[in-house]
């Protein structure tokens, strides 16, 4: 996996694979951190990589293990003095996805989401010491992909499903049986609440959360479907933070397609 | 020269392959936890395979029943619904076994035993751990688009070489038909209730296959492609149409390499090698029309689909 982890001073980029974790200077020129995966950990048929990326509350960087451990790095201002300051074991599986609030959290809500095979999430409160605020239990299915938004938590799952949750008390808001087969892919573009998501059906979809305004119920409605025919999606993400243009990729595709209103 | 096989023959090479192919030194070695053997490794072990017995084919015809497979194999990983169902793709495979060696027990015995154990080991992976498994395969596949003429002609493969993915039809074992929106309040009760449409046509499944020894597996991926006559054609010109260099196979031999692939032979190769004796020349399979079709094959193979194969001394 690769991501841009957006800091108030910098902006690293974050490689995971079956060895560890790297960490680069935007302009790739220097490799700034090394973290060896821990092999003793898991049992010898276990396969063992770091999955899940998310920069949190403008000072860490999170990155999930297929252990279902989730290393907390302290990332400083600028320099190689990058350290371990946590590492979080609520989950028992590996770890699929990590998203950080991407809006204005509501009191209570919560920084960063953690999301695992089983498809248990943690919703966690970032600082020194990582809280937990609160686990959404899983109902038989991988959580692949999570992202926070305004204390909304949108969930994709291995079925099909894209599920919100309230950040702030795990309730569940929204269940939309959104595509045939496993969602490989969630984006949210933060001005507006649209919420992008590809599996691999071939179906892109285009969703709109918003709050009613007088029940403030959380809502979603379908915006817009793309097939991309014949090709499996595995990575669908919006190119504007206004949602109105966005980028997909595929299994034994050599392109980037791109989609714009 | 196929027509000139008898039925015992074909009986015969039928069980000599299959009786290597369920070894129990060898299925024991396949089930210990390791990487996904390299392409070199797979062909390797495939040719051993494939002359287990009476039967020979040069390397045209290698070539391509090496490449039919291939095809096929990534056909059946990718379609599958849910990652689980690679299972079921594979006991599909093992229930057709099955019934080629239905007439020898001791064979039929060792099939038994290697299903037995894929049960016992497979059975409780997670989904995820499933989808895992699948991805590792299916990039083991990447950028493999030979097209497959069987394939071609039944509409599951495009001429570009690409499968065809069908957005209609029944859903996975767990997965809802697409359509339906829920909203709760916060009080749990559904309080709104909306539907899209997509364009796919997709309906609810009418059962799950069966995970035991014996049973029903509803999906029909990995069932026999050739349980009527069909030809046999694998096409090279045009499918390499990527313009994005794909990472090249490394040249430096690893010296460990021809180390594992001496001990997959020895293996493979530890039952009587079936040398056909006296005035018998063996039998050679030729899957082209003609002999001059199949050298021509053998010549005119774009270098870049050529699989580098090592040759090992397995005598001892």
């Amino acid at each position: 996996q690769a991501a841009w982890c957006v800091l108030p001073s910098r902006v690293l980029l974050v490689l995971t694979s079956q060895k560890g974790i790297q960490m680069y200077e935007s302009d790739g020129s220097i490799m700034v951190y090394w973290h060896a995966l821990d092999v003793g950990e898991h049992s010898p048929a276990q396969a063992v990589f770091a999955r899940g990326i998310a920069a949190a509350a403008n000072r860490f960087i999170c990155v999930g293990t297929s252990s279902g451990s989730v290393l907390v790095f302290d990332i400083p201002p600028k320099g190689t003095n990058i350290t371990v300051s946590e590492v979080l074991e609520q989950h028992h599986d590996a770890i699929t996805d990590i998203a950080a609030e991407l809006g204005q959290a509501p009191d209570g809500a919560g920084d960063v989401v953690t999301a695992d095979d089983a498809g248990t999430i943690c919703v966690w409160e970032a600082g020194e010491e990582f809280a937990l605020l609160g686990k959404i239990p899983a109902f038989g299915c991988s959580c692949s992909s999570v992202k926070l938004w305004n204390g909304i938590v949108a969930a994709g799952y291995g079925n099909g499903q894209i599920r919100l949750y309230e950040a702030a008390t795990g309730v569940l808001c929204a269940e939309v049986n959104a595509h045939a087969r496993w969602i490989y892919a969630l984006d949210l573009a933060p001005h507006t609440g649209k919420l992008l998501s590809g599996a691999e059906d071939s179906f892109v979809h285009v969703w709109k959360i918003s709050r009613n305004l007088d029940t403030d119920d959380v809502e979603i409605q379908h915006c817009h479907a793309e097939c991309v025919t014949d090709t499996q999606v595995c990575g669908a993400r919006f190119c504007d933070p206004e949602g109105d243009s966005f980028a997909v990729t595929g299994y034994d595709l050599s392109e980037i397609f791109r989609y714009g209103r | 020269r196929v027509d000139e096989w008898t039925d015992v023959d074909r009986k015969r090479v039928m069980n000599d392959i299959i009786t290597t192919m369920f070894n129990k030194k060898f299925m024991e070695e396949l089930f210990k936890p390791q990487e996904l053997y390299s392409k070199k490794a797979l062909r390797t072990v495939y040719d051993r395979l494939a002359h287990a017995s009476i039967m020979r084919l040069n390397q045209a015809s290698m070539d391509k029943l090496y490449d039919l497979m291939t095809m096929a194999f990534k056909y059946q990983v990718l379609l599958c619904p849910r990652p689980k169902d690679i299972l079921l793709v594979t006991f599909n495979h093992l229930d057709t076994i099955k019934d080629f060696i239905r007439d020898a027990p001791g064979i039929l015995n060792q099939v038994d035993e290697t299903f037995r154990q894929l049960i016992e080991t497979y059975s409780c992976l997670s989904a995820g751990e499933f989808q895992l498994i699948r991805q590792t395969l299916l990039v083991f596949f990447q950028d493999m688009h030979i097209r497959v003429s069987i394939f071609l002609k039944d509409k599951v493969q495009n001429s570009n070489g690409r499968f065809v993915l069908p957005i209609s039809g029944p859903v996975p074992w767990g997965t809802e038909v697409p359509g339906l929106i829920r909203m709760f309040n916060r009080n749990g009760e559904e309080v709104k209730r909306t539907e899209f449409s997509t364009g796919g046509n997709y309906v609810t499944p009418q059962r799950e296959g069966s995970f035991d020894l014996y049973g029903d597996r509803v999906l029909k991926l990995g069932t026999n492609m050739y349980s009527i006559s069909r030809p046999v054609e694998t096409h090279m010109s045009g499918s390499s149409k990527t313009s994005a260099p794909h990472a090249k196979e490394s040249i430096v031999p690893n010296p460990l390499a021809k180390e594992e692939l001496n001990f997959l032979a020895r293996l493979l190769g530890g039952l009587e090698v079936k040398k056909p004796g006296g005035s018998e020349t063996g039998f050679r399979l030729n899957l082209f029309t003609t002999d001059e079709e199949e050298e021509h094959a053998a010549l005119t193979r774009p270098e870049e689909f050529s699989y580098k194969v090592i040759n090992i001394e397995a005598t001892q």
